[in-house]
């Protein structure tokens, strides 16, 4: 591939996949408001257009006219950068984040994917855990009890959370042998007996998963582990002082994450975009991507339900859980499936 | 050529940053300052063709080690720091000692170091090749390390939990 047209393609690619992924999080927002309006017995958004669906475009306009408050003694350079970096941090990970197979358009022959690193992994991994700093900043630089111990709070329990997330995926990676998301994903090809996909959460790694999923949830400051914007106690954590646009940024930065966290799950353990394949040449190229979202939004659809359903824990709980429950069971699923590849091999 | 102009580049901002360290006076600003070293500092690993090693330093040491910084800045909510005059004697002596220091380096680095070029990827930067390394060729290292690590961490916990002593001849309520 020639250098203009590796720009060209690049370009092109990082623009759909932007426009892709704003999308899904302005219509995460829309899906979760329903479906969290069902589960408690209410319509949820209904008035702007059909079932509500344009009300995102409706919440993005406000979000633009509203005034932007800046109270005063806040830390200035600070409290306007934090909403920039979360959502800066939320949006740079689907740059190697795969959602297909190769596509072969006018002879050239096109990852669907940004930029296919071989430490694909590495590179999420390390996004992410930069992802604290504007949840930590906002809530000192604004100056409020209730944002700095939301910050606090934050910090500490995404730091905590990060070791058995990383302990989760390490199962993965021994199975698979390799941190590019593209070959962990080719390595879940096939199927056992015939009829049971050979993904990873059908493999051994159930245990993985469900620390996963728990760490996931953390991370993304989600129920039942929003501690850092508990509204009952700390009025709305680190982005209390926030409003219009610079709050539509910690907004867009929460779904974003989720989608990013909802995309790992699929690579590496459900599966990625392995699928049934049938139907002529052009079904054929599009079911990846089709089974790829599929498992993306079943991923968020089990976010949103689990909101609905749960509540919070307490803080001591928080971290407790973390410390003594979901850090030694990942040690022993590293330890169990270290020896089971050993002895295999 | 390209790698050279982004090696520069970093390499200043690595630079930049590490200047605006010391002199910034509050704590955060100075801590936010070493996140763009280390930041800068894994660019240039990146560009010498350690991936894994990049990766790691931005996980480690920019992702959980400064936040542990940062969240003790704002748990102690340490203020801006006083300015003090400096000693006349460090002036005097230290910022000709730095430029000997520095041009001797230098020197030192110009004169006994090869001038051919390395291309990216011709040293060990891989993760299969560095898991190797730590695994088998530095084993014994890697794990004292990992020990030495252990013992620190138990010193830290009995500190932590320490309680008062009992003066002789007084119960402690337990």
């Amino acid at each position: 591939m020639s250098v203009t047209s590796f720009v060209i393609v690049s370009v092109i690619k990082t623009v759909i996949a932007l426009f892709v992924l704003l999308t899904a999080v302005a219509y995460s927002v829309w899906l979760e408001r329903k479906v969290v309006g069902h589960i408690q017995n209410r319509w949820g958004p209904s008035y702007v257009g059909p079932f509500g669906l344009l009300q995102p475009l409706a919440d993005g306009a406000k979000f633009l006219l509203k005034e932007d408050l800046t109270p005063p003694h806040v830390y200035k350079p600070l409290f306007i950068a934090a909403p920039m970096l979360s959502v800066i941090f939320a949006l740079t990970s689907i740059a190697v984040i795969p959602g297909g197979n190769w596509i072969d358009i006018s002879g050239l022959h096109i990852p669907l994917q940004i930029t296919d690193v071989n430490i694909g992994l590495l590179v999420i991994l390390g996004v992410t855990s930069m992802g604290v700093y504007g949840v930590a900043l906002a809530g000192w630089s604004s100056n409020n009890k209730y944002s700095l111990l939301g910050g606090l709070r934050a910090s500490a329990q995404m730091v905590s959370y990060e070791i058995s997330l990383g302990l989760s995926l390490i199962g993965v990676l021994i199975t698979a042998g390799s941190l590019s998301l593209r070959s962990i994903v080719e390595s879940q090809q096939g199927h056992f007996w015939g009829f049971i996909p050979r993904w990873n959460i059908l493999h051994g790694q159930e245990i993985a998963f469900f620390i996963y999923l728990m760490s996931a949830y953390a991370e993304t400051n989600r129920i039942p582990f929003d501690l850092p914007e508990a509204e009952t106690e700390l009025v709305a954590g680190y982005h209390t002082e926030y409003s219009a646009m610079k709050f539509a940024m910690f907004f867009m930065a929460e779904y974003a994450n989720m989608i990013t966290v909802g995309c790992l799950a699929t690579l590496l353990f459900l599966g990625g975009w392995n699928g049934p394949l049938f139907g002529p040449p052009i079904l054929r190229a599009i079911l990846p991507v089709f089974w790829f979202v599929t498992k993306v939004f079943a991923f968020l659809f089990l976010y949103i339900w689990v909101r609905g359903t749960l509540p919070r824990f307490r803080y001591d709980q928080l971290m407790s859980f973390a410390w003594k429950f979901l850090f030694p069971l990942a040690i022993a699923n590293l330890v169990v499936t270290a020896l089971i590849v050993a002895l295999r091999s | 050529m390209l790698h050279l102009v982004l090696f520069s580049v970093f390499g200043a901002i690595c630079v930049a940053g590490a200047v605006n360290l010391l002199v910034q006076r509050h704590p955060i600003s100075s801590a936010l300052s070493l996140i763009a070293v280390m930041a800068s500092l894994a660019v240039e690993y990146l560009l010498l063709g350690a991936e894994f090693v990049a990766a790691v330093q931005v996980i480690i040491y920019a992702g959980a080690i400064m936040v542990l910084f940062v969240f003790v800045i704002m748990l102690l909510n340490a203020g801006q720091e006083e300015k003090l005059g400096g000693s006349r004697v460090a002036i005097l002596f230290g910022i000709p000692g730095v430029l000997v220091g520095s041009g001797l380096i230098a020197w030192m680095l110009l004169e006994h170091s090869g001038t051919s070029e390395v291309t990216v990827g011709a040293l060990p930067g891989a993760p299969n090749t560095i898991g190797w390394l730590l695994f088998h060729d530095f084993l014994l290292p890697f794990e004292v390390t990992s020990v030495l690590i252990l013992i620190a961490i138990m010193g830290a916990v009995v500190l932590a939990t320490r309680e008062e002593i009992p003066a002789p001849g007084e119960r402690g309520n337990v």
